[in-house]
């Protein structure tokens, strides 16, 4: 078997990750270390660790690190628990199925900043925002969602997108599963809830894997959402690392401290893909 | 000269050493089965063959030419898969013509072999067909359409008839069997069940465990077996085998001097039930089974050893009733306590 | 084959005998999806009709629900930017990225697939991973390379961004599908004498025609609703939608009728292709979750 025609053919893509991915790294190993703001030209002179003071010892730090975690695993679960529950109830036929599959499609096919903006000004603004609405038709006050909880109202958008991706992802799976172990079950008189425990909710595991593998991906790197709404506050509220780093390297115009920190998003993305990638890595490959 | 010559061929599948040296000789227009028990490796040693696995160790000639190394498609085999993989996507007509059209054959040359492959098959009808409109029997026949179509030098089979339901399974065989009178064609044919095995080989291999038992022709293996492993392989139901010490009249029948540690065998159509003679034993009958053309009974021993009788005649005994057997003399296989064959039927060693 | 038969006899006779219990689940059941399903797309509903409203009719309190329609809104939109030269920035930059990524993964994706190493799942979790970092950590040094190449707001710039961007996913998704071709087909195309190359051009590639059309349609929304680097490395002259978007995103005021048509012209496009080939994009977003 030719040996160099695989590898002649991994060759473009692999080049062309390593080169995304690797190169940048570098740069901003690079930038990390050295005192470089726009705001003040000059030489870049040897900074040593004190841009990863300054990242850190930021009082955005902690509370980012708190939201990216609680942004994160709420929409996870959120997407996971609801898309099982609606996987499940689309599951078996009924009337205008193709219908609801296209409706449930569609908030995946919004753009983020879209999304944005179609929350924060139709449904969530405190006046003329649906949500307003709908709590005047029935006598209470209305929430100003963005100002009171704003980092819920960033849940439930991001939520609303991703639904729609896990509960199709979690209908196909259930779609694959083998019908006779369901009849068997029948048979056997197990109750639909012990059907659940054993037979449905095993069966998903791996397309519960995979959901949050890619979802973990974007999560991880949410920003349209935030820069369109809050812009990271009130205050500290909905700052992310993410939105931290950004802050630092386009508001701040300060490169070396925006580096060191995404040099930590790069390890707290690593460390997340490892754990996971080991969670999934007996489910993905065969 | 052997035209399909195997010598010494060893496979490994990371430890577990699969094939542990073949020696074998085709000649051309042979009918050759592969048979054995699950995890023999029949189809890797075909598998072999065909070029879809390397070989590690031995080589492999046909018709002269060493193509130990070459890969599958140079090597001028056709193969019929046992889920027949047929091309999805393409028609009857297509999946046949493939290799041809691979080949650069010019089409009308494509056609005309195409045609005449489709009349011997009876797939006229349904050249243009895809295979997913097809019945299991016709998708095989459309795989065997395919390999006939390139006029091999071998024709590899790989259980073909394991997917066909019993009916098909039969008229199938037979149309098999005519196709190799009427081809001619030397043909390697896989199969784990040896009613294939014996109607349809020139010439029977038995494999264990990656190594070769014993090769000859059918009858050869049913009268002398060579092991008890070939004994009790071939023919249902399978030979009595039990320890001589068990059994010792049935050893003195066999008329060879105390093995007392070795077994004998006695196929069930050479154990006869009746009334009480000098020569027979004993027995109480487990079970009857009656299958129109003939009746098994199981019985057993006095000593507790289960005997297995086959007789065309119908029988009145019921489960539970005392019988007697005897057996045919010159009929009695020995056997030593490894298991190898030290005095065979009909006069043979 | 004939016990198949049987316990599928019995389990008809099961349910024949609650047939009004299945009947109400079956409409219990209907309601509730489809109550779910408006629900999820009740705000892109609300935006559509929305944009079809006059900026006074937008702000209504309580929430107007009949209306006459006006297309003054699309109209403003269009006066006031360069709507079509978007759509078209869109439109080149989700097709070309994900034809060249197309070309680059496919390669891979059939390497791996079929001629597999000790290494291959290792280099598959690092493309996957690689994948995970945010753009924004990525952002200083891409931004100062695509300034030192002159390749800051040009349309290929933004098309290789995506495609790279794709790259990891697209690699995977693809590898999961050719591996779940039927290994024996391929074995008789060789032993019908296919080279590497035949076996690709004749039975790989028809057969995987629909994976590769899911992965397509999969990584061409993801390109189109893009919004991070194309605001970044982005600008008037290539910008696409989402900087349309992004220029509305700045508190005006309550220019809500103008928002939502704009909104809509930008989701629009995708959101039928989505439609139309829905059942292909499904199979795309299940990502190999299932066997």
């Amino acid at each position: 078997m030719n040996r160099l025609l695989p590898r002649a053919l991994l060759t473009p893509a692999v080049l062309a990750i390593a080169i995304v991915s690797i190169v940048p790294l570098l740069i901003t190993l690079y930038y990390s270390s050295v005192k470089f703001s726009l705001l003040e030209p000059g030489e870049h002179e040897f900074y040593g660790l004190a841009n990863f003071h300054f990242f850190f010892t930021d009082g955005a730090f902690l509370p980012a690190l708190k939201n990216t975690f609680v942004l994160m695993f709420s929409v996870m679960l959120i997407t996971v628990v609801c898309g099982v529950a609606l996987g499940l109830l689309i599951n078996d036929a009924f009337p205008g199925r193709a219908i609801v599959r296209v409706l449930l499609i569609s908030p995946f096919l919004v753009m983020p900043a879209v999304n944005a903006l179609m929350w924060k000004n139709m449904l969530l603004n405190p006046i003329y925002g649906l949500f307003a609405q709908v709590s005047l038709f029935f006598g209470l006050t209305p929430i100003d969602w963005l100002s009171q909880y704003p980092l819920l109202a960033i849940i439930m958008m991001v939520s609303w997108q991703w639904l729609p991706f896990a509960c199709l992802i979690f209908m196909t799976a259930l779609q694959s599963m083998d019908k006779e172990q369901l009849e068997a079950a029948s048979m056997d008189g197990a109750s639909y809830g012990q059907k659940l425990r054993y037979l449905y909710i095993p069966h998903l595991g791996r397309a519960v894997s995979v959901v949050l593998m890619i979802e973990m991906i974007f999560l991880l790197s949410i920003f349209a959402e935030i820069f369109t709404t809050t812009g990271g506050g009130p205050g500290f509220d909905t700052t992310t690392i993410t939105f931290m780093i950004y802050q630092q390297a386009l508001l701040a115009y300060d490169i070396g401290a925006a580096s060191a920190g995404a040099l930590f998003a790069v390890l707290l993305a690593n460390i997340a893909a490892f754990f996971l990638m080991r969670v999934i890595s007996k489910n993905l490959v065969k | 000269m052997a035209y399909l010559q195997l010598n010494n061929i060893e496979k490994y599948f990371g430890d577990q050493h699969a094939i542990k040296g073949i020696d074998l000789t085709i000649e051309k227009g042979e009918f050759v089965v592969f048979v054995g028990p699950s995890g023999c490796g029949k189809s890797t040693l075909l598998r072999l063959i065909a070029g879809l696995e390397p070989i590690d160790k031995g080589s492999l000639r046909l018709d002269g030419r060493d193509i130990t190394a070459l890969p599958s498609s140079k090597r001028d085999l056709a193969m019929v898969f046992q889920s027949y993989a047929l091309y999805p996507h393409m028609t009857v007509f297509e999946n046949m013509s493939f290799a041809l059209k691979l080949a650069g054959v010019e089409s009308a040359v494509i056609r005309d072999k195409v045609d005449k492959a489709a009349a011997i098959l009876d797939l006229g009808k349904y050249l243009e067909r895809t295979p997913r409109e097809l019945s299991g029997g016709q998708r095989q026949r459309v795989a065997i359409g395919r390999s006939i179509v390139r006029d091999p030098k071998v024709f590899l089979f790989d259980e073909p008839l394991s997917n066909l339901d019993a009916a098909l399974r039969v008229q199938t065989r037979i149309e098999i069997a005519k196709l190799h009178r009427e081809l001619g064609a030397t043909t390697i044919y896989v199969t784990h069940d040896q009613v294939e095995a014996m109607t349809l080989a020139d010439r029977v291999v038995v494999l264990r465990d990656g190594q070769i038992e014993q090769h000859g022709s059918p009858l050869e293996l049913y009268d002398r077996p060579a092991n008890r492993f070939v004994a009790q392989f071939i023919g249902t139901p399978s030979m009595n085998v039990v320890p001589a010490a068990a059994l010792p009249q049935l050893a003195e029948l066999a008329g060879s001097a105390a093995h007392g540690d070795g077994f004998v065998g006695i196929r069930p159509e050479h154990v006869f039930l009746g009334a009480q003679r000098a020569d027979s034993l004993a027995a109480t009958v487990d079970m009857v089974e009656s299958l129109g053309v003939e009746t098994l009974v199981y019985s057993r021993l006095e000593n507790n050893v289960q005997i297995v009788s086959r007789g065309s005649e119908r029988t009145s005994v019921h489960p539970g009733e005392r019988t007697h057997l005897t057996f045919e003399r010159g009929f009695v296989h020995h056997f030593d306590r490894l298991g190898n064959t030290c005095a065979s039927a009909r006069g043979a060693l | 084959m004939s016990q198949l038969l049987t316990s599928h006899a019995r389990i008809a006779t099961a349910k024949r005998t609650t047939p009004v219990k299945h009947q109400l689940a079956l409409h219990a059941r209907t309601a509730a999806a489809w109550f779910f399903a408006l629900l999820l797309f009740f705000p892109i509903f609300w935006l559509g009709l929305m944009a079809f409203k006059t900026e006074g009719q937008a702000i209504a309190t309580p929430p107007l629900l009949f209306f006459t329609p006006t297309l003054q809104s699309f109209q403003d939109v269009m006066a006031r930017d360069n709507y079509l030269g978007y759509a078209f920035n869109s439109l080149l930059t989700s097709v070309v990225s994900t034809a060249l990524g197309l070309a680059i993964a496919i390669p891979a994706a059939y390497s791996m697939a079929f001629f597999p190493t000790r290494g291959t799942i290792g280099l598959l979790k690092f493309i996957l991973s690689s994948r995970y970092m945010p753009g924004v950590g990525a952002l200083m040094p891409i931004y100062i390379c695509y300034q030192y190449f002159g390749m800051l707001d040009t349309r290929i710039g933004l098309t290789i961004m995506f495609m790279l961007m794709n790259l990891p996913i697209m690699i995977w998704l693809l590898y999961t599908n050719l591996r779940e071709l039927p290994r024996e087909i391929l074995e008789a195309a060789r032993m019908d004498g296919a080279t590497v190359v035949d076996e690709f051009r004749y039975i790989v590639l028809p057969l995987s025609v629909g994976g590769i059309a899911s992965t397509a349609l999969v990584c061409m929304v993801w390109s189109w609703n893009e919004s991070f680097w194309s605001l970044n490395l982005g600008a008037a002259n290539a910008g696409t939608l989402a900087w349309l978007i992004a220029s509305y995103s700045s508190p005006e005021g309550l220019f809500w009728a103008k928002l939502s048509a704009a909104s809509l012209m930008a989701i629009a496009p995708i959101m039928a292709l989505g439609w139309f080939c829905q059942k292909q994009l499904v199979q795309g977003m299940t990502f190999g979750a299932v066997k």
